[in-house]
Order: C-alpha cells, then structure tokens, then sequence
C-alpha cells in the first residue's frame, strides 16, 4: 500500500503537466489556424544563403 | 523550418494592421505573403492566417493603409483592411469553452482511474482516501468546467424560462453534492465521475457548435468589406483626405475614384461617369451619371472620377434606412425556439418529477430518508441528457462541415434546424438566379478581333469590359498590344493597334444598354452581353421541388428581364418589387402559415432576408445582405441552395432518432435507477456508450452531400 503514496501523486501530476501544456499551447495560439498548420508544411523553403 | 516569421512587438515604433485576404487558397499563397511582404520598405513581419484568410503585417507608422493594400496588390492579392478587434467576442467564448473542456477531460481521466480502483474491489480506509482524492480533483474541476451550464441555467431560470441546462446543472450538482456526502460519511457510493464525464461530453458539444460558428464567421468575414466605409474629402484648398463613412457631414465634397463605393447620398457636382447600383435595385445594367445627378450610399463608381456634394449621410442614407427594416424584420428569428430546448421543455418536467415520485415512493415504501434521496439522485444522473446534449449539437457539424465542402457556409445550427422546416421559396433575380455580371457572346469574334477586344477590355473597370475580358481570357486569347488606350466615360475605349484606329465603344442604338461595338479601322462589329441564369438553375428548382418546395421570383428588376427569366425557369414572377414590397410579401407569406425560404444577393433584399424563416446569399451579396442571411453560397452554381435544403432535412433526421434513441435508452434505464440498482459504475458505462451511439449516427450524415 505504500506504493499508492507515490504512484498516486505521480499519475496526477502526470495529468497536471498535460494539462498545463494543453492550456499553454491553447494560450499560445496554436489551434488559431489549423487549416494553415496542415498547409505550412507543403511550403518550401528558400534558403538564402 | 517552418518557424513563424518573428514578430518584433516590443518594438514601439512598430504598428500591427490586420488584412482579409480572401484569395489565399493554398500553401503557396501563405508562402508568397510571408516571403514577399517583408522585402517591402517599412514592412517588418507578415504572419498569415490562413483559416480566417487574414494576415497581420508588422510595419512602420509611415506606410498606411492604402500603400500596404497596394504591397499585397503587388504580389497578386486583393486586401481589405479589417477595422474591428481581431479578437471577438466569438473567438473569445469558444476559447472559454475548450479551456473548460481540456480541464474536465483531466479530471475525468484522473477521477476515473480512481473509479476503477474502487470497482475492482477496493474498500476499507483505500476507499475512503480514493473517495477524498476524487473529490479532490472532482468538486474544483465541475466548478470551473461547468460554469457555463450554471450560468445559461441561471439565465434561464431568472427569466422564469428552462432551457436543456436547467436539468443539467440540477444533475450535475445533486450529484457533486452527494458524492461529497458519501465522502464525508464514508459510504459507498460516490458519482463523481459521473458528473466529471457529464460535463466532458456536454462540452464537447459545445465546443463543436462554437467551432462551427466560428468557422463560418471567419469564411463570411473574408467575404465582406468591400462597400463604402470611408470616403476622400475634398478641402476648401483643394487637398483631400480620408474620413470615416460615420463622420461624413451633409454639404461636404467628396472625390469618388473609379471602383470605389460611395459612403454616403449625395448629387454629382463635377464629372462623368457610370455606376453599378446593382446592390441597391438589383438592376444589372450600369445606370451613367452626368452632373446634377443623385447618387445613393452603396453604389460603386465604374469609370471615371465624381465630385459629389453630399446631401446625406450615416443614418440618413437610403442604406440606413434598408438596414433599420432589416433590424426590425430580424426581430421575429429571435424568438425562435430552437429543437434542443423544445424538447428539454417537455423532458425537464417528466424527469424531475419522475425523481421526486422516486423520493416520496422509497419514503413511504419505508427506506430512510438517506437510501430515499440517494435513489432520487441516481434517477436524474441516470437520466441526465447526455446522449441529449449531444444528440442536436453533433448531427449539426457533421452537416455543416459536409455542406462547407460543398460551397455552403451555415452560419448556425439554428439556421439548419429552420432551413429545414422551409416549405416555399422565393429568388431574387440579379446576382442569385443570375449570376450578376454581364457575360460576353464573342462566337462571332475572328482570332484578330478577339485578341484586340481584349486588349482594349483590360483597360477598364466598366463591367460590360470587365465581362469581355473575362470571357475571352476563359477561352485563352492573347491581349494585342494597343498604344494610347483612352477611356471616354459614356462613350468607350480607343487606342491604336499596329498603327490602325480601334475601338471598344457604345453602341449607336443608346437602347441596347447591354451591348459595345469592337470597331478595327473601318470595321464593326457588335458584342452582344447578356446576364446568363446560372448553369444549374432549373436543376436546382427542380430539386427543390422534388423537396416540396414551390419557388417563385421577387425582384426589384425591370419587368422584361424578369419576365424572361421566369419563362425560361417556368416560375411565377413578381417584378420592380421596392424593398418595402418585398418584406410585406415575405409577411404576407408567413401570416398565412408558411415558412418561406429568402435567396437574396441585393441590399434591397436585406429586409426580407431578415424577415424570411431562412434565408440564402450568394457569396457575391452585398455586405449586409450576407450577415442577414442563414447561409452563404460560393461559386457560380445554384445547387448549393437545394443541397442545403435536403442536408437540412436530413440533419433534423439524424436528430429525431438521436432523441429517439435517447428516449429508448432512458425507458430502460430509468426502471433500475427506480429500483435503486444503478451503482456509478452502470452510470459511467450507460453514459458513455449512449453518448458514443449518437455520436456515431451522426457521422452517417457526413456522406449525405454525396
């Protein structure tokens, strides 16, 4: 039973840390264009050298 | 590598001007504008985004706005500059809604780990601490993510109404509450999980109806801007500068360019020209103008530069007037009741009294009052919408995605649920039945002629040029060089081609307004020009009819164009129908019980598109005409206005057996939760998989475009 002690808060703070980065990518703006996403990688890019 | 062009906001010297840009269609336009712009002097940074078709540009306080539109002209994009905050309201709650649904998915996958621990056995003082964590994670997660059932509950309930919230919150926090109870007193059973899952599934309700809105807004707004917003006025010294259409002053002279639409009412004092007032009277042939003449706000000026002196402005304009009976026609939609709170009016009742019996009957049946009001409880989480929730928000965005495919922008799952009670319909005919731009016939054109009417026809803005270019640039003809093009309002274009005279002007024979003559030297040749009905016209009435639905036209036309349109579609027409007319015809229609269907492109269309039960604009309408209407149509076929219909019809469907399966599921249900034999562990399975069976009917729908 002592295992629960840390598994417990592991797993939770697990989901808290996936939750945090959720929130900071949503803040981020990261789903503002998702269209645009999935068409940025078609561009190619010119290196200017 | 595909790192975002950087953005220097810390730089104060810098500004931010956002643009739509409605001919970004495809990575090598986003491309194009990030890597471009920035060679530009004075330009920073560009950052586009490509589903709201805008870009922001980081530049020097030097370049205005005129010159940044002009930069995007310059590498092949038509701009508009947008005024409004970038963030609206919209963006904002949909933002609140996937915060609240990405902190319910946490706590309910925690909580739920928790669960499955004390299903499978767990008791004793484990029991009693998984219960504490859960509570734990559970009660601060229901009181964020569930903010907004309690707030539209609360609205609801102070306005005296129900709405499908109303049950919802009432479920949702019994069941937090004796959860909690059970936590404290260490009992057995704790729902919290049922609550958490709940909201999860609600919200991702939710958010797909925000996302949808949001979605078509965004394609909308890259459609609108194009009317007259600010207006160049002329200084007692001869200088001009721009003013803002709301800060136009009667008496004020103002200099209108070639294309630009007028801000405000106003006569001719200098100039000669044509105007397009096709958004106002649906008229398609150019109306020229000389001075003395009365021009409207929302005409655009063809071909050469007007001195107007305005009479009117702002609220005065016979726009103003059109948009003040749209406002008023548009008050009726919003006391539409839309079909998910229709049937939570019916299904509200029956559940919480089902729950009370459930209470009084384990009362007098002699259990204590605790057993007694647990069961109650597990009554309305049993029955709590959740296939409910899902079952009208999920069918709707599967539609509207397929429809979006397609070429049609619904604006709202309420504009599909009314578009699919339509039992008549009424068109206009400029720019809806037609397709609004004059086309060219140039069958009778030889290689040579062809060639030189093009290069004549590039030169200008009138749309009789505009139209021939466009036809002979669709059938791959080379412009012929000409020297010393020069337009002549009124009367045409001249220029010399390899030394020879050429013309593209108008006809002797003023009457024919629809038609020019291509003259090379001493020969001519008349180009006829007519407004084609679009392609699949009398397809789409015909499928429309095979829905039930009778169309006729309402037009503020001549009556011979009208006339002839409807013989050619075999249709009932009314003609030179004012805007006025048309609002009381659609009140006409709906005080004698029907549900008309509006499909409109035209200011003067505006009140009855408001007016109408749904209404339709092509993707060509004018600005108002587009935010009054349901759906927006794009491209030159009608079609979409019929598909609209059948998906419409097929969505409400999907529905009805979505709340049919949900009805059947609560039938079986709700006779265990009486019994008191619902532990949360049935709870969570029932609901889950409920929910997942409407979901997956309502995928069905994304093949009834096909």
């Amino acid at each position: 039973m002592t295992g629960l002690a840390f598994l417990i808060p592991i797993a939770i703070g697990m989901g808290l840390l996936g939750l945090a980065a959720f929130l900071w990518s949503l803040r981020d703006g990261q789903y503002e264009d998702m269209d645009g996403a999935a068409s940025r990688i078609l561009i190619d890019e010119e290196d200017e050298l | 590598m595909n790192a975002p062009a950087p953005i220097l906001a810390d730089s104060p010297a810098l500004i931010s001007t956002r643009f739509t840009v409605p001919g970004m269609r495809c990575a090598g336009c986003i491309g194009k504008i990030e890597r471009e712009l920035p060679k530009v002097d004075g330009i920073i940074a560009a950052r586009a985004n490509f589903s709201a078709k805008r870009v922001a540009i980081q530049h020097d306080p030097a370049l205005d706005e005129t010159a940044l539109t002009a930069a995007l002209l310059a590498i092949g994009f038509e701009a508009q500059p947008v005024a409004d905050n970038p963030l609206g309201v919209e963006t904002q709650e949909r933002k609140r809604l996937i915060r609240a649904l990405g902190v319910a998915g946490f706590g309910m996958m925690n909580v739920m780990l928790l669960s499955v621990s004390i299903w499978s056995g767990a008791d004793g003082p484990t029991r009693d601490l998984f219960h504490w964590l859960s509570a734990l994670i559970a009660m601060p997660v229901i009181a964020y993510s569930g903010r907004p059932f309690f707030a539209s509950a609360w609205m609801a309930l102070s306005h005296r109404r129900t709405n499908m919230d109303v049950p919802i919150s009432i479920g949702v926090i019994l069941a937090a509450a004796l959860s909690l109870y059970e936590t404290i007193t260490g009992g057995g059973h704790a729902y919290f999980e049922s609550a958490v899952m709940l909201l999860f599934f609600l919200l991702a309700g939710r958010v797909l109806d925000a996302v949808m809105r949001d979605r078509t807004r965004a394609g909308i707004g890259a459609l609108l801007g194009r009317m007259g917003k600010s207006a160049s006025v002329i200084g007692p010294d001869g200088s001009t500068r721009r003013v803002a259409a709301g800060e136009l002053e009667p008496g004020m002279l103002v200099l209108v360019a070639a294309g630009e639409a007028l801000a405000a009412d106003g006569a001719v004092e200098d100039g000669v020209s044509a105007i397009d007032n096709a958004m106002l009277t649906g008229e398609s042939a150019p109306e020229p103008v000389a001075p003395g003449a009365i021009v409207h706000a929302g005409a655009i000026n063809l071909s050469a530069p007007l001195r107007v002196r305005l009479t009117a402005v702002a609220d005065d304009t016979a726009i103003a007037e059109i948009a003040r009976l749209m406002d008023e026609a548009g008050q009726s939609r919003s006391h539409y009741v839309r079909i998910a709170d229709r049937a939570s009016r019916l299904y509200a009742p029956v559940v919480h009294s089902l729950a009370a019996l459930a209470f009084v009957g384990w009362m007098i049946a002699g259990a204590g009052w605790h057993q007694s009001l647990t069961i109650a409880i597990a009554v309305l989480i049993i029955t709590c919408p959740c296939a409910m929730g899902l079952a009208v928000p999920a069918a709707q965005v599967v539609a509207s995605g397929a429809l979006l495919r397609r070429g049609l922008l619904v604006k709202d799952g309420s504009a599909l649920e009314r578009l699919a009670e339509c039992d008549i319909a009424l068109f206009d005919k400029t720019g809806t039945l037609t397709l609004g731009t004059p086309r060219a016939d140039i069958t009778a054109l030889g290689a040579e002629a062809r060639s030189v009417a093009l290069g004549l026809a590039q030169a200008s803005r009138h749309p009789l040029s505009q139209g021939l270019a466009a036809a002979l640039l669709h059938e791959g003809v080379v412009p012929a060089v000409i020297a010393d093009v020069r337009e002549v309002s009124g009367a045409g274009l001249s220029g010399r081609w390899n030394g020879v005279e050429v013309a593209l002007e108008r006809p002797d024979d003023a009457a024919q307004s629809l038609a020019a003559r291509l003259r090379i030297g001493e020969t001519a040749q008349t180009i006829a020009f007519a407004d084609p009905l679009r392609a699949d016209a009398a397809a789409t009435l015909a499928a429309l009819r095979a829905e039930g639905i009778e169309a006729s036209i309402l037009s503020g036309d001549r009556a011979a164009p009208v006339d002839a349109a409807a013989r050619e579609l075999g249709l009932a027409a009314t003609a030179e129908v004012s805007p006025q007319a048309k609002l009381a015809a659609l009140e006409a229609l709906k005080a004698q019980g029907r549900r008309p269907l509006m499909v409109g492109d035209g200011l003067n269309d505006g009140p009855a598109l408001a007016a109408a039960h749904a209404s339709i604009a092509p993707g060509t309408a004018s600005d108002a005409s587009q935010q009054a209407a349901d759906a927006v149509f794009i491209g030159e076929k009608l079609m979409p206005v019929a598909l609209a219909v059948r998906v419409a019809k097929a969505t409400m469907r999907i529905v009805r057996q979505n709340f049919g399966f949900s009805i059947i599921y609560n039938v079986l249900a709700v006779p265990l939760a009486l019994f008191g034999l619902v532990t949360p562990l049935i709870a969570a399975i029932a609901m889950s998989v409920s929910s997942l069976v409407v979901v997956a009917n309502s995928l069905r729908l994304a093949r009834s475009t096909k």
